[in-house]
């Protein structure tokens, strides 16, 4: 199978703090794969670095290759990225109240995607606009109307549309229904999956909702502190954890826990830079030894395995 | 949209309505009888009785208030008690001078501070962008008759490029109203200039933060593409305004501007006007001035409406 994606060693720093750190990640084609972690733990900056937009003096290290682009996409010039961008890759952001311009029609925002690549010609990219409103069931009229005039669920459809405009080989989502109603979630959930299945397209969704990973991916990577801590097929990794911070995920989210009390992940997410030298999750973590003082190294293949000195699930605890 | 059509209008009209009494309070309070002006102050009392007779001014003031106003609405400015001269059309000659000298000044102002704001947001962390802003900086703290003495010393008197005062008609000779323009219009622009470029700069910076310019960017368009495509028309509804209040600076400037450069606007006859206790020509200098600024504001509300859809429903 090509892989999409292959992302590896990326590093992001902002100055000298590093805030994420030697990320291996594939994507293959068509494939849906979730990423998920707590806030602060590089998933966005993962997503923006593949992409090129990451802030102003934040820098990505390493290396990223799309298949079908002959060049790496790190460091690569807004020339070379612009044409990438839209067309073979394309992102769904997180809040999409502010996500369209609001003194442009919707219409005329969906058919810039297409002109900007001249994939389609002027009077056809009018049609495909209509024809991809449809496929985010919105109506036609939704073509002259101005953002302010949807709702958060239609605006965020509106986005969906936008990204997958030129059927691109990738889409990245980035915690594209957070911002969202409970009620409209499922419906935009089924329409990215719609989307991303019809266009053979590849998808990376960004999450820390693990219910959401497990109804749209088949593959998921666990980050924590900047650095990706397990990697597997979703039934397995939400099955049997291997790594102590996935298990204290899955137990913190655990609905039908016999106890009457939350369980939660002890500490809080340490500031950005401020994660502890070996494995990252020590200063949190109940299992951890001065072994711990080492980074772990990674156990397994690339796509399913785990970097802990002491992985749940061998029968020692 | 309809609505708010009507409430602007509304609100110009009431707006121009109040300023009309308060121009009309503010002279009738000034001391000094202009009958008396107009005769000198051996006049007999009689006679000075007998000129405020003719000019009307024995009448209650609303009556002279209501008198006044009817005329302007017909275009009929009265007649100055000094000079004995219709004045309308006197300020319409005059308005046209300084209609031009304001326009190509506020054209200069737009055309120096729209892409030197924008070079300056996009560069803000660079040294190119730092040291517009110190120039822009230094622009703003000069007031307009400095700019204006400084061009002259340079362009006409050291360089000899340029006349240093004067105006021609551009129906009589367009290569000499052009050339006694363009001093007046840049002393008048660039410090208008300096200052819109501060406002433009902050638009821009405040747009390139926006999450609709990184969709643009995640579409496939080049960083100057989108704020080009996305970017300008959300960035100009906040220099709309200050471009709306500089309008009025600008007519107020140019009273100042067309004494340095002997120009017979209205700035000109608002001057005279004072210097000959001619009040009812100063009362229609201003409120013309007052017109024209309230019309401007007038205007840019409407703009706002044609800038930003989401004004169109509320």
């Amino acid at each position: 199978m090509n892989d999409v994606l292959t992302v590896r060693g990326l590093s992001v720093t902002v100055r000298d703090t590093a805030l994420v750190s030697d990320v291996d990640l594939t994507v293959g084609a068509g494939e849906r794969v979730g990423l998920i972690g707590e806030s602060g733990s590089g998933k966005s900056l993962t997503a923006l670095s593949i992409l090129g937009l990451l802030p102003e003096d934040v820098r990505a290290g390493g290396s990223v290759r799309l298949d079908g682009v002959d060049h790496e996409l790190v460091g690569a010039d807004e020339r070379r990225m612009s044409r990438v961008r839209g067309r073979d890759i394309a992102m769904v952001f997180q809040e999409p109240m502010t996500a369209l311009n609001p003194t442009m029609r919707i219409g005329d925002q969906l058919a810039e995607a297409m002109l900007i690549h001249k994939t389609l010609a002027k009077p056809a990219a009018r049609t495909a606009a209509a024809d991809l409103l449809d496929r985010v069931q919105l109506p036609a009229e939704t073509l002259r109307a101005y953002p302010h005039q949807l709702s958060g669920g239609q605006r965020q459809r509106v986005v969906l549309a936008l990204a997958l405009a030129n059927d691109p080989a990738l889409l990245i989502c980035d915690e594209p229904t957070t911002a969202l109603d409970v009620t409209v979630q499922a419906l935009v959930l089924d329409l990215i999956v719609r989307g991303v299945v019809d266009r053979s397209s590849a998808l990376l969704f960004i999450t820390h909702d693990l219910a959401v990973v497990a109804t749209v991916c088949e593959r998921v990577l666990v980050m924590y502190g900047g650095r990706v801590v397990e990697a597997g097929p979703v039934a397995e990794v939400f099955t049997r954890p291997r790594h102590r911070y996935t298990e204290g995920l899955l137990a913190a989210s655990d609905l039908e826990t016999t106890s009457r009390r939350l369980t939660t992940i002890p500490g809080n997410v340490p500031p950005a830079g401020r994660f502890p030298s070996g494995c990252v999750f020590r200063t949190r973590c109940a299992h951890a030894t001065a072994l711990c003082e080492e980074t772990p190294p990674w156990t397994g293949s690339e796509t399913a395995g785990f970097a802990c000195h002491h992985p749940a699930g061998v029968g020692n605890d | 949209m309809i609505l708010r059509l009507i409430e602007r209008t509304g609100v110009f009209l009431v707006s121009l309505a109040v300023s009309s009494i308060l121009v009309f309070a503010f002279m009738a309070v000034l001391p000094g009888d202009p009958a008396r002006v107009a005769l000198g102050v051996n006049a007999s009392d009689e006679a000075v009785a007998e000129l405020r007779r003719q000019f009307g001014l024995d009448r209650p003031l609303p009556t002279q208030y209501f008198d006044w106003l009817g005329g302007l609405l017909h275009g009929d400015l009265g007649t100055s008690y000094v000079s004995k001269v219709a004045i309308g059309p006197q300020v319409f000659d005059r308005l046209q001078v300084t209609l031009w000298l304001v326009v190509a000044g506020m054209i200069i102002a737009l055309v120096v501070a729209a892409p030197a704001g924008t070079v300056m947001a996009a560069r803000h962390r660079k040294i190119s962008g730092l040291a517009l802003s110190a120039f822009s900086q230094a622009g703003v703290a000069v007031p307009a008759f400095l700019a204006g003495i400084l061009l002259i010393v340079v362009f006409a008197v050291r360089l000899g490029w340029l006349p240093a005062n004067g105006w021609t008609p551009p129906a009589q000779d367009p290569t000499m109203f052009l050339k006694q323009l363009i001093l007046p219009a840049l002393s008048l622009g660039l410090v208008q200039g300096a200052v819109l470029t501060r406002y433009v700069r902050s638009a821009v910076l405040d747009v390139l933060r926006e999450d609709y310019l990184r969709t643009a960017r995640a579409k496939g368009l080049r960083p100057f593409q989108a704020l080009w495509r996305h970017g300008l028309r959300n960035a100009a509804v906040p220099v709309v305004t200050v471009l709306g209040l500089q309008l009025a600076t600008l007519l107020i400037g140019a009273v100042v501007v067309e004494r340095v450069f002997v120009i017979p606007g209205l700035g000109s006859l608002l001057l005279d006007g004072v210097s000959n206790r001619d009040l009812l020509l100063v009362q229609d200098v201003v409120m013309v001035l007052v017109l024209a600024v309230l019309l401007v504001n007038f205007l840019v509300d409407l703009l706002y409406v044609a800038l930003d859809p989401r004004l169109r429903t509320a």
